[in-house]
């Protein structure tokens, strides 16, 4: 059975910006793919020529086995699409908007009505459904914008930053319907700027830049590439800063790092503890803390650990050229 | 139950055609219908449209009027079927222009050519939907101008036939205004583009003035003019006189514009942003 992605050598150029630079994809039928990457790197140009809406100056693409080229109405029939940017009609209102939807995806009236009242049901819609969306918050026309993309359950659907710009309730939500539809077998590719957002959902990634995959691999693999989180404890007392690393390295059995200027102990958070663990094993061995902080993993680090620079300069490194290789000394 | 559902289901699946056209007409009335409800959802683009034609019955019937020669007869009789053409041309052309023009640079024309429906449907819908908004507007018209002294001399047919020729022409014009409004970079592009050739195109011809007055050479222009046979086809269906000629010009110029600007509007909008 043919992947539900499957690309090769992809290429887009737009003037002299080279977009996709021989970019490669397998997603298999029923996962959920998270294309990871910074601004610019690509990740909306893969999601338009996939959905048909761009064409590639070179490379393959096929979705369930069907290139993309050669016969993008049938690709447009088992997709579903949601924009970087809210794609509904302001003037409208949710229900008609999904009826609309339904009715252009060849669903029977009637079909098209039950599943419009089912899924604004599904996506806490229902008190705003018969109102025009102009006047439906961010976060509501996510949600709507999503909902559409699922009238005609789609095989694949495709997810361009979905939750960039929503507060944290919504984003939570947006998750949650993404859980959801990975259960009812549905595939997806997500893409985003947040390396949580990709632990939370992907079962693999793909990390992008300059329209290539530098780095691929389940969550896991890619954060044992950058490393875990770090919990930096404050002491109250520099008394204990020896007492403190030996009973960290006792229970996450990796090295904690000691600054006596500060008196920080940094430790990476291994399987050994959680926080809380930790916290209870100091109190009890009285030790007196100031502060905790706990470090996650970001995109930087997984660009900082693939190509030994950071994500947020990477436009500023291109221009002067240089190759840095502060993979080890950047990171404290 | 269920089996019950689903027979009846299918049953009317099976009585659908598939595919062809009656799957491009639903898509081109789903079109319709999402423009229709644009319209009557912002009537103060409606009532915006109707201010400039209102005013120019009231300057030209009691400002202008009184001195323009138009060699007998009421000046509104003359001026009214002048001011329903350049309505529909201003309502059809601008309003199409500017509408596709927004329209292309928002998201919902990417979730559009996402999914398998037709392409051309998209402006269809919104070219037959410019015949609802133009009939709208030309009723209100007509309803001002009989207070002005406008009158329909010729009897019903006549008038009936002249508005249906007043909505084909209009309905090819927005045609020419769908494919500016693509070609344009923006909406502010297209209301300057909307605008820059509207007011001379409408200003010479027969519309205000008898061609009669104007330098030679711009005679001839004026004289060929679409909007001179169009607004002449109505003078003489509303008032009486000679129309076939201008009418089958009328025609003849409004089956052009579709014939020219509707496939290449259809095209532009199906290589956009590839
Ligand atoms: N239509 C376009 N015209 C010109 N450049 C474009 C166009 N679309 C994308 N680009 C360029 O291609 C690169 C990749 O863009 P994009 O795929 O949108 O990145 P991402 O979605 O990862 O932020 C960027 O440098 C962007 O400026
Ligand atoms: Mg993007």
């Amino acid at each position: 059975m043919p992947a539900a992605i499957e690309v090769a050598g992809l290429c887009k150029s737009f003037g002299s910006v080279m977009a996709l630079d021989h970019l490669e994809l397998t997603v298999p039928e029923g996962t959920v793919h998270g294309l990871l990457g910074p601004n610019g790197a690509g990740k909306t140009t893969t999601v338009r020529l996939l959905s048909t809406l761009i064409s590639p100056d070179d490379g393959t693409a096929e979705v369930f086995g069907i290139d993309v080229r050669s016969d993008p109405r049938r690709v447009r029939s088992i997709i579903g699409l949601t924009g970087q940017y809210a794609a509904v009609d302001q003037l409208l209102t949710g229900r008609e908007n999904l009826h609309m939807i339904g009715r252009l995806f060849r669903l029977s009236k009637s079909d098209s009505r039950a599943r419009a009242s089912e899924l604004l049901e599904r996506f806490d819609l229902g008190q705003a459904a018969d109102r025009q969306t102009k006047t439906y918050s961010g976060g509501m026309r996510r949600r709507l914008d999503l909902a559409a993309s699922l009238m005609a359950r789609p095989r694949l659907i495709f997810l361009d930053e979905p939750t960039t710009g929503l507060d944290p309730r919504s984003r939570m939500a947006v998750w949650q319907m993404v859980r959801e539809l990975v259960a009812e077998g549905t595939t997806v590719l997500l893409t985003t700027q947040y390396l949580e957002e990709a632990d939370q959902l992907a079962d693999s990634l793909s990390v992008i830049d300059q329209g290539r995959v530098i780095a691929g691999g389940t969550p896991d693999e890619l954060k044992a590439q950058v490393g875990q989180d770090w919990v930096g404890i404050t002491l109250i007392d520099g008394a204990a800063l020896e007492e403190t690393t030996r009973l960290l390295r006792e229970r996450l059995g990796t090295e904690p790092v000691a600054d006596p200027e500060t008196l920080v102990v940094h430790a990476p958070l291994a399987d050994g503890g959680t926080l809380p663990d930790l916290l209870h094993l100091l109190k009890g061995s009285g030790v007196a803390i100031a502060n905790v902080a706990v470090r996650r993993p970001t995109l930087d680090d997984v660009f900082l650990a693939v190509t030994g620079r950071s994500a947020e300069h990477r436009t500023d490194q291109r221009n002067s050229g240089k190759d840095t290789n502060g993979k080890d000394t950047e990171r404290s | 139950m269920t089996s019950t559902a689903l027979t009846l289901r299918s049953g009317r699946a099976d009585t659908k055609p598939h595919g062809g056209v009656s799957w491009w007409l639903s898509d081109v009335w789903e079109m319709t219908l999402r423009n229709i409800r644009h319209t009557l959802r912002s009537p103060e683009l409606v009532s915006f449209s109707l201010l400039q034609p209102v005013m120019f019955i009231l300057l030209f019937t009691y400002v202008f009027g009184g001195a323009i020669n138009i060699g007998g007869g009421r000046y509104a009789q003359f001026l009214l079927p002048g001011i329903f053409v350049q309505m529909a041309l201003y309502g059809s052309a601008a309003g199409t222009t500017i509408g596709i023009a927004t329209e292309m640079r928002e998201g919902l024309m990417d979730r559009f050519r996402s999914m398998p429906m037709s392409r051309s449907a998209v402006l269809v819908g919104r070219t037959v939907s410019e015949i609802f908004r133009n009939a709208v507007t030309v009723a209100v018209t007509v309803l001002i101008g009989l207070l002005v002294g406008f009158r329909f001399l010729n009897g019903f047919l006549p008038a009936l036939g002249g508005m249906l020729l007043l909505l084909l022409f209009g309905y090819a014009v927005s045609w020419f205004g769908a494919f500016i409004g693509l070609s344009v970079p923006n909406a502010e592009a297209a209301q300057a583009a909307g605008a820059v050739w509207i007011f001379p195109f409408t200003l010479i011809s027969s519309a205000f003035v008898p061609t009669g007055t104007m330098p030679g050479w711009l005679q001839a222009y004026a004289a060929h003019s679409p909007m001179t046979a169009a607004v002449n086809a109505l003078r003489a269906l509303f008032s009486g006189g000679p129309a076939g000629s201008y009418v089958l010009q009328t025609v003849a110029w409004s089956i052009g514009l579709i014939v020219v600007f509707a496939p290449l509007s259809v095209r532009k909008y199906a290589a956009s942003s590839r």
